[in-house]
């Protein structure tokens, strides 16, 4: 952030060269993600889901995320068929709890993570999901949009750190996320680098628990 | 629920499995019960999920039916319409609440010895979820674990050789773990205890009662 403002209105060749070197950096990792605007961008749909019921928004959704959900599923046991339906699920569920997106606590790519997982747990598993209580703020509550601007880019920090775990480490991750580790062997990641997303969420609780009052 | 200082939290461990959707249903309750007690633990349990997020939105995407979106938009249609239901009378956080389905005064206790009573909510081969009430000052017989034990206080408080737990306040066991749980003397304790293995007494008039009590 602080380059991009130093830079703007400048030279724009500088500009573009320094976000060349930027990308290549990011390139090389193995993780390679879209920047925060572009995840911003999904909120945003998201959010015109909610208020609008935006067909061609929920289509731009779809597309993007109902392709991950059904790889998601098969990596977590589910067989093509099967896989196939339960994503469309996931993806209605999606359109049908917008409402309940927080930008300022999730990203979209998170909150449809944690709809799929739930998905799996019960048509995979078999088994039912206890939640968390859903936390119901006033009907005018508004997320802070610097808050939102934060998380979206604390995920993405977070999602270039996972890049940067040690090989074995992350290998560990991202099994346990699509269901390949025992509780045991879960416990054996260690040193997750989520400090620094835990307090922005944190703090957006608090602004929630005000707002509910 | 009154939000109380609560002290013991969960493990990482528990949150991570708990997160990922890899932990037994019986252990999930008392992991939703905590997390809608506890700011604490509902960001750290947030934040494992945006891993989560990461880890999903890194995977390669799967070619889908040409005819997906079209089918989904139907599923939409069918689907009932949510509404935001604010809980009432609560007693009992909702994801417990949702297994006990009666007011804590209503339920259908069962007796164990020594005047504490139990009601099991989940009971599949490898987890056991039940309440546990325990009278002011009376002691649940001391005992062990094979496996894992989380026991999350509810109402009133407990104290054992480990320390003092209040509401919404965990203790986790292992089997190394040998304690005697006894209930303060203000008020009758009620909590949530879920065990991977069934639970060890270590009096021999216990270890005959255990099949029966199903503890």
């Amino acid at each position: 952030m602080l380059i991009e403002t130093k830079i703007r209105g400048s030279d724009h060749s500088l500009a573009a060269s320094v976000y060349a070197i930027d990308s290549r950096k990011i390139e090389s990792k193995r993780i390679v993600s879209s920047d925060s605007s572009n995840k911003k961008l999904w909120a945003e749909l998201i959010k015109k889901v909610d208020t609008l019921k935006d067909t061609s928004s929920f289509e731009e959704l779809f597309n993007h995320f109902a392709p991950r959900v059904k790889a998601f599923l098969m990596k977590s046991g589910a067989d093509p068929q099967m896989a196939e339906e339960c994503s469309q699920e996931v993806m209605a569920t999606v359109w049908r709890k917008a409402h309940l997106f927080d930008p300022s606590r999730a990203s979209a790519s998170t909150w449809i993570f944690t709809i799929a997982r739930n998905k799996k747990i019960d048509a995979i598993r078999k088994q039912n999901r206890p939640e968390p209580e859903q936390l119901y703020p006033d009907q005018d509550y508004e997320p802070d949009q610097e808050a939102v601007v934060e998380l979206q880019q604390e995920t993405e920090r977070l999602t270039l750190a996972l890049g940067e775990l040690p090989e074995k480490q992350r290998i560990l991750v991202e099994k346990a996320y699509l269901g390949e580790l025992s509780h045991s062997e879960i416990a054996e990641i260690t040193g997750l680098p989520l400090g620094t997303i835990k307090s922005r969420i944190r703090l957006a609780l608090e602004k929630l628990r005000h707002a509910m009052m | 629920m009154k939000k109380h200082d609560i002290k013991h939290h969960l493990s990482k461990e528990l949150l991570l499995a708990y997160s990922a959707g890899q932990l037994e249903e019986g252990f999930s309750i008392a992991i939703a019960t905590h997390i809608s007690m506890c700011d604490q633990c509902r960001a750290e349990s947030e934040s494992l999920e945006a891993m989560g997020g990461a880890v999903f939105e890194d995977l390669e995407p799967n070619v889908i039916d040409a005819d997906a979106f079209a089918k989904t938009l139907a599923l939409i249609d069918q689907m009932p319409e949510q509404t935001n239901v604010a809980s009432k009378t609560k007693e009992l956080p909702e994801p417990l609440a949702d297994y006990v389905g009666c007011d804590l005064k209503d339920i259908d206790w069962r007796p164990i010895g020594m005047g504490v009573k139990q009601k099991i909510l989940v009971n599949s081969e490898k987890v056991s979820a039940r309440l546990l009430y325990i009278p002011a000052g009376t002691a649940v017989p001391e005992h062990g674990h094979k496996g894992r034990e989380v026991t999350l206080v509810l109402k009133g408080a407990f104290k054992d050789e480990i320390d003092y737990f209040g509401p919404g306040d965990i203790e986790l066991a292992d089997g190394d773990t040998h304690h005697t749980p006894v209930a303060s003397d203000e008020e009758d304790c009620i909590c949530l205890a879920v065990t991977d293995a069934p639970l060890q007494f270590n009096k021999l008039i216990h270890k005959i009662a255990q099949p029966f009590l199903k503890i």
